[in-house]
């Protein structure tokens, strides 16, 4: 870095002007660090810690397993509500999604000559609530919020009625090995479980779509200022719809991979309050709640946090009712984060 | 007459540096309407949120109430030294009823509870001396503009305030609305109050002031008796100033004979903008002058479909052409600059990149989807050199750069769609003055290379300096066009004639 800057000062003319352009370039990049590395070193902290408190139970290859798989479903959704909290948006809904989609599937994967269909059918399931979400947003200009919240209730409901409120099973559901299995990097020596490798695509596909594409431009914009996007000619409503739906998409998948897991799901209690871990880990990946700031790394490093969180407690034996007022506070400490961000950035 | 309710001497008042205030003094007495009238940003608001105690003055001026020296500290200090202030955004809570309203921030209250009874017999009284056909428990939100109006002046009466300052009361009021409101303060003058009245409009002044002050670049120009209120005069201090040399008109002077590009016929919002029509012509650039609520800045979104209209039609070259959203003007060419870059225009926290980038995304991705980040940052470069953008690299976040170097950046997100139509709405406010010089440069080059440009704009200098004819709004019409001939140049006078409905008055 200190390289860097020196070669940048020469670069640029000599005069005081050059000069202080160039420190302010290095302040930015490391603001950018910063913003970007956001709570890796938080990662990495809570990391040792455990393994140092568990007395060196952390840093197997069974319990890093272990919390891949945890935070795989977790990741996938807020990979979703990361494109919604970009526009400056909220989806509360993911988790009854995610029910929903698990029974549809479910159920479609008992009818033995459609079998084969469950997975497309819970994912289009949740994109068909993503986007029944976002037209009430984008179209009748409803608050997210409220939408939301109403599609919280309401598709918990539609969950419940799939399964005429029961738990659906099926011992031999077809692509169970996306659940339970892992995919071998090196035989006998590393393997990784499917739902991690679907999380990790997943973040990589998030990745293409907001820095490679028009529309993750679009994006950004939308949710740093949508007068603004609306004057340059971004069409805002078909943006929202976009985000939305793919976060009720991403939901309808988090829905396939839970039910590939456990083989069964329940209306009632599948996906209870996800909405939450899924939002905490896009804020403590340091997307402003405000919108238009935020990268899609850094919500996966927050869903790591959550997982690493979860499994350590447990793994230091701290009670499960300890374990919630804990990562509550992690929820405020996140908020309080995003707050200290926003001061040092631009906007003004 | 007696002696000065208010004395203000000496009294500036400067931000980061710059003066928007100069040694003002400014006396005025029980009893009189004392008209304030300047161009805008002339310092009349700031002259006026010192009164109110929303602006500390710089140290060294001196103002007295009633021959007492006082210092007025936050909105309260102004409340106890006997001012209030209407301004032209009423500050009325509309879920509260008047009574509440009024009694806002002092509110009665018996052993802790509200005594809602006790504060509507207190404004009963008020209401009924302002001849208000309205009750205290009326909600405000179901008042009209008018009568939210008389409940700022209830307000004011009822804190017994001795100075009243109205700034332009009359923006959002009908004509009859407007008439009930003079006779009010006539009222009111004769009831011993002092008003300060601050407008824009010629006829209200002679109608109303006792005494006109006028402001002029943050400094006082002159007060006028009664007796020698004359448009002319006041015209003349409100604008008399040199142009500069710094202003660039090189291209074509003859350009407004070549082929017309925009025409827009009867435009209307139904509001703010009342049947306007103007041309544009290649290579031309045409000034749109007006003052402050004259409805430009609503006629420019009328045209990129930024509002929707409920009559009216675009030709473009002579075509019809149907625009429904700001996308499609940018589509068929029409790249509209807004007078607010902050709110409505850039992206602050997006890299300079991007923010030149975005209107062209998709016409220069790959497979229309796929972002082509070389040719983003060709355009950024060259927009950067060819604009000289003053910024470390175009990475950086455009919040950062200074208000000329943002203006330059939101330019180049419009030339990057090459319009054949530009309009610019206050393309320099906010910038400073080098940066304002080159953005004329570049006005005049586009000018040379055929684009047809709508400058609007509230400087008269300005639009003297770099147009080649002036269009005058007042009030949502057009109100004339100022043309250069052969033995005169544009002048502002004529401007602000139109611009105040004067012409009429001195016929």
């Amino acid at each position: 870095m200190p390289d860097d800057g020196a070669s940048q000062a020469k670069a640029a003319p000599v005069t005081a002007n050059g000069v202080a352009a160039a420190q302010e370039t290095k302040r930015q990049r490391v603001r950018v660090l910063v913003r970007a590395l956001g709570m890796l070193p938080v990662l990495l902290i809570l990391c040792l810690g455990f393994h140092f408190l568990s007395e060196g139970r952390f840093f197997t290859g069974q319990n890093l397993g272990i919390v891949l798989q945890q935070a795989a479903v977790n990741t996938v959704l807020a990979a979703g509500m990361t494109f919604v909290i970009l526009t400056g948006g909220i989806d509360l809904s993911v988790g009854s999604i995610l029910a929903a989609a698990a029974m549809a599937g479910l159920t479609i994967s008992k009818l033995p000559e459609f079998g084969l269909l469950w997975l497309p059918v819970a994912v289009l399931t949740g994109l068909g609530f993503g986007v029944i979400n976002g037209a009430l947003i984008a179209l009748l200009r409803l608050p997210p919020f409220i939408v939301t919240l109403g599609s919280l209730t309401a598709v918990r409901g539609l969950a419940r009625l799939l399964g005429a409120d029961t738990t659906v099973f099926n011992p031999s559901i077809p692509y169970a090995f996306i659940g339970n299995g892992s995919l071998t990097l090196i035989p006998g020596v590393a393997s990784i479980p499917w739902l991690s490798v679907i999380a990790l695509l997943v973040i990589f596909g998030s990745w293409l779509v907001l820095r490679r594409t028009v529309l993750g431009v679009h994006i950004y914009a939308v949710g740093g200022n949508e007068s603004a996007a609306r004057l340059a000619g971004i069409k805002v409503w078909a943006v929202v719809i976009f985000v939305y739906g793919v976060s009720g998409l991403l939901a309808g998948l988090g829905g396939a991979m839970q039910a590939a897991r456990l083989y069964a799901a329940n209306g009632l209690q599948l996906g209870q309050s996800y909405e939450l871990d899924a939002i905490t880990a896009v804020i403590l990946g340091g997307t402003s709640f405000v919108g238009g700031i935020g990268s899609i790394w850094g919500t996966l490093v927050g869903a790591l946090i959550i997982a690493v969180l979860s499994n350590g407690l447990i793994l230091v034996g701290v009670s499960d009712i300890w374990q919630y007022v804990i990562k509550g506070l992690v929820i405020i400490g996140a908020v309080a984060l995003d707050r200290y961000r926003l001061q040092g950035s631009a906007r003004t | 007459m007696s002696d000065p309710i208010l004395e203000m001497r000496g009294v500036s008042k400067s931000f980061f540096g710059i003066k928007a205030l100069r040694t003002v003094d400014l006396t005025v007495y029980a009893g009189e309407i004392h008209a304030l009238m300047g161009e805008n940003g002339a310092g009349k608001s700031t002259l006026m949120k010192i009164l109110s105690g929303a602006y500390k003055p710089d140290p060294g001026g001196e103002i007295r109430i009633e021959g007492r020296p006082v210092q007025i500290h936050g909105p309260l200090g102004g409340r106890a030294a006997g001012i209030s202030i209407i301004y032209q955004e009423l500050s009325l809570a509309p879920n509260l009823t008047v009574a509440e309203n009024i009694y806002l921030g002092r509110e009665l209250s018996r052993s802790g509870l509200l005594a809602r009874g006790t504060m509507r017999a207190g404004v009963g009284p008020i209401l009924e001396r302002l001849g208000a056909d309205f009750t205290p428990s009326t909600l405000v939100a179901h008042l009209s503009m008018g009568q939210r109006q008389l409940v700022e002046i209830a307000r004011a009466l009822h804190v017994r305030s001795k100075i009243l300052i109205m700034d332009e009361p009359t923006t959002s009021l009908s004509a009859a609305e407007s008439e009930r409101l003079f006779a009010l303060i006539r009222q009111l003058r004769a009831e011993g109050l002092a008003i300060i009245y601050i407008s824009h409009r010629m006829d209200e002044v002679y109608a109303l002031g006792d005494r006109v002050t006028v402001l002029r670049d943050g400094r006082l120009v002159g007060s006028l008796d009664k007796s020698d209120i004359r448009a002319d005069t006041i015209v003349r201090m409100m604008v008399g100033r040199d142009v500069s040399s710094f202003y660039k008109k090189d291209h074509d002077p003859e350009a407004g004979k070549g082929h017309p590009v925009l025409a827009a016929i009867d435009m209307s919002d139904g509001q703010r903008v009342k049947g306007c029509s103007l041309t544009v012509h290649a290579g031309e650039v045409v000034g749109l002058a007006g003052l402050i609520g004259a409805g430009r800045t609503e006629l420019a979104h009328l045209i990129i479909g930024a509002a929707p209209k409920i009559s009216g039609r675009l030709e473009l070259e002579g075509r019809p052409i149907e625009i429904r959203t700001p996308g499609e003007a940018l589509e068929t060419g029409i790249a509209y600059l807004t007078e607010d870059r902050k709110a409505l225009g850039l992206f602050l926290d997006m890299s300079c990149l991007d923010n030149i980038n975005l209107a062209v995304l998709g016409d220069d991705a790959r497979l229309g989807w796929i972002l082509d980040r070389d040719k983003a940052r060709e355009r950024a470069d060259r927009a950067f050199t060819g604009l000289s953008i003053r910024a470390a690299n175009p990475g950086v976040p455009a919040g950062g750069l200074s208000g000329g170097n943002q203006q330059k950046v939101l330019l180049s997100r419009l030339l990057a769609i090459a319009p054949k139509v530009l309009i610019l709405d206050e393309p320099t406010r906010g910038v400073d003055v080098g940066a304002k010089s080159e953005i004329y440069s570049i006005i005049d080059n586009l000018a040379k290379s055929g684009t047809a440009i709508l400058v609007i704009s509230s400087d008269l200098p300005e639009i003297i300096g770099i147009c080649d004819r002036v269009i005058v709004m007042r009030s949502g019409h057009i109100a004339g066009e100022v043309k250069r001939t052969e033995t005169s140049p544009l002048n502002q006078e004529d401007i602000m004639a139109l611009a105040t409905g004067m012409e009429h008055l001195d016929a």
